[in-house]
């Protein structure tokens, strides 16, 4: 469902050209457990944010659900970002005014959701990641691990067939970052699929599967 | 396709949010909207009081004064010996043969010392007729005006302004009394109303004789006007034609009489105090810009500042136009609200100057409410254009990171 054939990303620093991705051909399928690891400047975080249409490929094509989206136009992008992709990141990005509740809505208002709906659902996903009473707070008053878990609700609310996940749990103590592992966890056993990028070996061991990156290419790819 | 009442909400929230800023344009925009609308307002209450000032000489007034308007001035001062001819009562009569004109009213003005038993003083006055009350609107609050006589009847009677009234006789009954002016004494027959204004003229310090009394009184046979007010605004330009044409023939063929109208007059004044209104709200209107620019630095700094949630936005599915909407509905929701207090604070200014100053009727003119409200709505609107469309193109991927 996730497939990338010969993709290439360039970027220019200076006079020099730097192959962040070079040549990375790539199978997922709908449901699977992830890792992307490797050295900092391996190019992982960029094949993420490929995978998540934040960036695009310099040549090369990619197929979400069959479907080029390397074709698609800036506004079909964010369409599609929107139902299919969930982001989860190191450093939360909740937005610092809004609540819980609302910063978890955000997807949903972009997607011109009815209200009555959004409540519904958002209640549903409060619920399932055990931050009812923590609705109404702003991320300051939230610990690292909750601002995590309503990150992951945020990313999941819209009901996305990919997950993406980079250094979910680098920002938090080893208790919390193993309930937010957890949670992601269960989400991919009802069938997310789930990418995570970490440089965190026991984080990567838990995945099914675990590619290993090193300037730019894939080094390994491996099933455990 | 995200929803127009969610995209006011977030902005909504977002002016909350940053409260100390939000305050800041609020009050850079009212600022700008209440100057726009105090300082026409004073030039509206300038207009209307003009205006009014005028209203009070009289309607459909044509006023007849000695030499043409390009000689010397008009003061009190050049009535006599400036013109080679005298403007005098025959004159006057004479240009009370045409079915036009309703009434004419004589006019002669001096200065002499009016006394009354050991009490003395300076004091201006008017020789004129019957006619000369309802030509200037004026009403009496005693007594009678001059009465119905032949105009070059001389006769020993004089209606007095309340403030004259009140330091001659303080206490005393004034009516049926004698005051001295110059060498002669006259029998006071009328006291007239205080609340009459008229350009030039106090009401309250006034004392009016017969013309022709006050001719001997001054020693002179010229008149310092003749006021003709005629039937309808139509006939205006039939009476003018008619003076001139009248004073041309009695004068030996030289037209040196000057021939206005209160209208004339009154354009000229109302053009230069609607131009300087216009203008005071122009320079008004430089403040809303300036508040514009202000609008326009505070969402550029904010758009640095939101930079995270604005790759945030983009990575949750939103569009650059999406994220151009965000900004400009959120600059609009600022403007109009700091628009809408600025009118409130306007009006308020408004009243405070009527307030102050009573004879000024201030009122904000319509247009610079609504002009100055729609500039403010437009300025906040064109200066978050260029935040906005810097928003729009930010690199999610580059935003995200610098968290």
């Amino acid at each position: 469902m996730i497939k990338l054939e010969n993709i290439h990303r360039d970027f220019e620093v200076g006079d020099q050209i730097v192959h962040a991705l070079d040549d990375i051909n790539l199978e997922i399928q709908q449901g699977e457990y992830l890792s992307v690891m490797g050295p900092s400047g391996s190019g992982k975080s960029t094949l993420l944010n490929l995978i998540g249409m934040l960036d695009h490929a310099t040549s090369g094509s990619y197929y979400l659900n069959g479907k080029n989206v390397t074709e698609l136009d800036e506004k079909q992008e964010a369409e599609t970002r929107n139902k299919n992709i969930g982001f989860v990141f190191q450093a939360f990005h909740l937005v610092p005014r809004l609540t819980a509740a609302q910063n978890i809505e955000l997807p949903l208002i972009l997607a011109g959701i009815d209200p009555s709906i959004r409540k519904e659902k958002i209640d549903k996903v409060l619920e399932e990641l055990n931050l009812t009473d923590r609705a109404h707070h702003k991320p300051d008053q939230l610990s690292g691990g909750q601002r995590q878990r309503v990150a992951i609700a945020r990313a999941t609310i819209s009901e996305p067939s990919v997950l993406l996940a980079d250094e979910p749990t680098g920002n938090l103590d080893t208790k919390s970052g193993h309930d937010v592992m957890k949670t992601l966890e269960s989400l991919n056993d009802h069938g997310i699929t789930l990418i995570m990028v970490t440089h965190d070996v026991a984080l990567g061991d838990r995945s099914k599967r675990s590619i290993k990156m090193v300037d730019g290419r894939i080094e390994s790819d491996t099933l455990s | 396709m995200i929803r127009t009442n969610d995209v006011i909400a977030f902005g909504w929230q977002a002016l909350k949010g940053y409260r100390s800023r939000t305050v800041l344009m609020l009050l850079a925009m009212c600022i700008g909207v209440a100057a726009v609308l105090m300082l026409t307002a004073l030039g509206e209450g300038a207009r209307n009081y003009v205006r009014s000032e005028f209203a009070s000489l009289g309607t459909n007034l044509v006023i007849v004064f000695p030499g043409r308007s390009e000689t010397t001035g008009q003061g009190m001062g050049t009535m006599m010996g400036v013109t080679p001819r005298d403007l005098t009562l025959d004159d006057a009569i004479a240009l009370t043969r045409n079915p036009n004109v309703q009434r004419i009213a004589p006019l002669n003005v001096g200065v002499a010392e009016v006394s009354w038993q050991n009490r003395k003083r300076e004091i201006t006055v008017l020789g004129s007729n019957s006619e000369l009350l309802k030509i200037r609107h004026w009403t009496m609050a005693r007594g009678d005006f001059l009465p119905e006589t032949d105009w070059d009847r001389a006769s020993a009677v004089c209606v007095i302004g309340t403030k004259i009234r009140n330091e001659i006789f303080g206490a005393h009954n004034a009516l049926g009394q004698y005051i001295r002016l110059g060498e002669n004494r006259y029998r006071v027959i009328g006291i007239l109303a205080s609340e009459g204004r008229s350009i030039g003229m106090d009401v309250e310090e006034l004392v009016i004789i017969p013309v022709s009394s006050a001719q001997s009184l001054f020693n002179t046979p010229s008149l310092f006007r003749i006021f003709i007010e005629v039937k309808s605004r139509a006939a205006i330009p039939n009476v003018i034609k008619f003076a001139e044409d009248t004073i041309r023939a009695r004068h030996q063929g030289e037209l040196d009489v000057t021939v206005i109208t209160q209208d004339a007059v009154l354009a000229t004044f109302d053009n230069i105090l609607g131009a300087l209104t216009y203008a005071v709200g122009g320079i008004a209107a430089i403040s809303l810009a300036v508040a514009g620019i202000l609008i326009m630095n505070v969402m550029l700094v904010a758009v640095s500042q939101r930079t995270s949630e604005i790759g945030l936005l983009k990575a949750l599915g939103a569009s650059g136009r999406e994220i151009v909407f965000l900004i400009l509905v959120e600059a609009l929701l600022l403007s109009s609200l700091g628009g809408l207090i600025g009118l409130i604070i306007g009006h308020l200014g408004s009243w405070g100057i009527r307030a102050a100053l009573p004879d000024l009727e201030a009122y904000p003119p319509g247009w610079a409410a609504i002009s100055s409200f729609l500039i403010a709505i437009a300025t906040g609107a064109i200066f978050s254009l260029l935040p906005a469309s810097k928003a729009s193109k930010l690199d999610p991927v580059m935003a995200l990171a610098r968290h």
